[in-house]
């Protein structure tokens, strides 16, 4: 089986870049550039100075005593969490703002749903001098305060999205409109493995450094440098994508993608795409997504900011597709508990977004032996208002 | 007919003015009725937009005259039903336009069988770029009598433009400014030089401009370099008033072609 793009920028059936063709330059000339550059020398060095003196990578691989023996298990959690700026995010923004200056892009824009990826990319275009404009929705605004200001001090414009449900679709859709208006300077960092070819590739290549120490620090700790489960949350699955990566071809590892219910797949209040969801076209690219019998697509519900949307990447359609990942859902509720958990025995307050991975785990059958991986991809500061409210 | 229709058009000399509305804007049966109006104000051809949720390269007018008319309940059966109602009366050629995954919801066959019964004459499909089309779904689309118009924009090279015109069955969509839908100012030597580049090409299909045509000064340039001339976002903030908006119609395109 085959987990890469064809030239198309398709995973089998899913990708590919289905895109006005007012994008078409600005698309084409990332498509013929991003592993041209990626691959020098020059960009290899910074990245990974980058990662390492400003980032803080790599970060920990951790043995949640407690939580394991909660489960009857080895638990480890990749702790993304530690990163700068809070989550996962940042790796990629890193590299995609050394690719725009690399490109001569003078403008950036990304969109964001909880915040995170608006947080990590107005911090690069901080470090990088560069003019920033992140689109949020404005439901989003409202639930997600502490990373607003966060941009805002960091320099960036917020623009809220107020078409359909004004979360993370709608903002990604503003975005994306944006990069239509301004063909020339404009490079639009998109925060997940989702939108034309090349994007999702070059986000879970961006992303991949969290697998690829993986295997090291699970080599050091269990002396065996594969686990037998990754447990992640998907929204558009750029964690799941990093996490998995170097592991794709490895059927040792058993890959769970955690999907969120929101109050429940059967309420029309969720975000379960692989569930609800049927083939499609989201945001430039074929996959799988919440859509009603004309195509139109549906509105999502979480909790989790991060997770409020109606899509997945394309490679996590084709993994599921194949039958390579799983998946399982995890309801706000669920999630929340999941976070209480996590705090109390192990000291870690999760992001709501990684609290969906850790429920997930409640429907996994263990074995004393087994090694499972869960990538705790963000700190939960920003949603203490949601968990206390919820407590 | 479809094809047959389209070209028939575009064989008459002089410029052709065509209108995009919105179907189930600004009220839900408002379509039928609008195209009767356009039609005796001697409009050449109709886009009918088939409102989507996400609709990516459309600026705020139309995107929210797709909320309106989404609310309003316009659905594809009945974008079709109205279709039908034209054709009792009408012989306009009407396009088709809307979104990729609109047409793969219903099943691309049935999609483009209906659209011949009803009496769609040609697909415009802003976001199914030619690469991907002509890799996996020419074939299916050849099977039906509808032209197939894709866009070109300030932004596509030359050979690129070659390439579609190849592809193109009806017309040339030609974008006038690297924007979406509805931006606003006038057109500079910068659109001027863009429009005389695209006429010296010679391309096979007939060429038409549209984004941003929101006033007489703008169509008439426009008619000097291209066969026909594209009214949309202009149009549906014309046509903002559930009460009068026939008559808000007739008078917005008498204004224009005067």
């Amino acid at each position: 089986m085959k987990y890469t793009i064809d030239e198309l920028g398709f995973y089998g059936e899913f990708g590919g870049a289905f895109i006005p063709e007012l994008l078409q330059k600005n698309v084409m000339e990332l498509r013929e550039n991003y592993l041209k550059i990626m691959e020098t020398e020059d960009f290899q060095k910074e990245y990974k100075r980058l990662l390492k003196d400003y980032v803080g990578r790599p970060s920990p691989l951790y043995l949640a005593r407690r939580l394991s023996e909660y489960y009857g298990t080895k638990i480890y959690l990749k702790r993304e969490d530690l990163n700068h700026t809070g989550s996962h995010k940042i790796n990629n923004t890193i590299g995609q703002i050394l690719l725009a200056k690399a490109m001569g892009k003078t403008r950036i824009i990304a969109e964001t749903g909880a915040g995170q990826h608006g947080v990590a990319t107005a911090t690069v275009a901080a470090l990088a001098g560069l003019e920033c404009v992140v689109y949020m929705g404005e439901v989003d605004i409202k639930r997600q305060a502490p990373n607003v200001a966060r941009m805002k001090m960091l320099g960036a414009e917020v623009r809220p999205a107020k078409s359909g449900s004004k979360t993370l679709k709608d903002a990604t859709n503003e975005a994306i409109r944006d990069w239509i208006n301004h063909p020339k300077d404009t490079h639009y960092i998109i925060g997940s493995v989702v939108g034309p070819h090349p994007y999702p590739d070059m986000v879970a290549r961006f992303q991949s450094v969290i697998s690829e120490e993986m295997k090291w620090q699970l080599l050091e700790q269990t002396g065996r440098d594969f686990p037998d489960r990754i447990v992640a949350c998907i929204g558009g699955g750029s964690n799941a994508a990093g996490a998995y990566f170097h592991f794709l071809d490895n059927a040792a590892v058993e890959l769970v993608s955690v999907e969120a219910g929101g109050l429940g797949i059967d309420t029309g209040q969720s975000a379960a795409t692989s569930v609800l969801g049927s083939k499609g076209v989201i945001h430039a690219s074929m996959t799988k997504l919440m859509q009603d019998k004309d195509g139109q697509i549906i509105e999502p519900y979480s909790i989790s900011a991060g997770l409020d949307y109606p899509g997945i990447g394309p490679l996590h359609a084709h993994l599921i597709e194949t039958g390579r990942s799983k998946v399982l859902t995890a309801n706000d509720d669920e999630a929340l508990r999941a976070g209480y958990l996590l705090t109390r025995l192990e000291g870690i307050i999760p992001a709501l977004e990684s609290a969906h991975a850790l429920a997930g785990l409640e429907k996994i059958d263990f074995q004393p032996n087994e090694v499972t991986v869960v990538n705790l991809s963000g700190r939960g500061d920003k949603d203490l208002e949601t968990y206390l409210l919820n407590g | 007919m479809g094809k047959k229709r389209l070209k028939k058009l575009f064989d008459k000399k002089g410029n052709k003015l065509s209108i995009y509305l919105t179907a189930g804007y600004p009220v839900l049966d408002a379509m039928p009725k609008l195209v009767e109006v356009l039609e005796q104000e001697g409009v050449d051809f109709i886009e009918a937009g088939m409102p989507y949720s996400d609709p990516l390269a459309d600026g705020e007018t139309i995107q929210k005259s797709s909320a309106k008319a989404l609310k309003n309940g316009m659905n594809l059966d009945l974008y079709f039903k109205q279709i039908r109602e034209i054709r009792k009366f009408s012989n306009i050629p009407i396009l088709f336009m809307g979104y990729f995954n609109q047409v793969l919801k219903r099943g691309m066959d049935n999609f483009l069988q209906e659209c011949v019964d009803s009496g769609i004459d040609g697909l415009i499909i802003p976001d199914l770029s030619p690469e991907i089309y002509m890799e996996k779904y020419a074939d299916t689309f050849d099977k039906y009598d509808l032209g197939i118009s894709f866009l070109i924009s300030p932004t596509t090279p030359d050979e690129r433009i070659r390439m579609i015109d190849n592809l193109t069955s009806g017309f040339i969509y030609a974008v006038s400014t690297s924007a979406t839908t509805g931006k606003k100012g006038e057109f500079g030597d910068e659109h001027q030089k863009y429009f005389e580049e695209i006429k010296n090409m010679n391309l096979k299909n007939s060429v038409a401009i549209g984004f941003g045509i929101d006033n007489r000064k703008k169509f008439l340039m426009a008619n000097r370099y291209a066969d026909a001339t594209i009214i949309g976002s202009a149009f549906i903030k014309a046509i903002n008033d559930e009460e009068d908006f026939l008559e808000k119609a007739g008078l917005f395109v008498r204004e224009i072609k005067v």
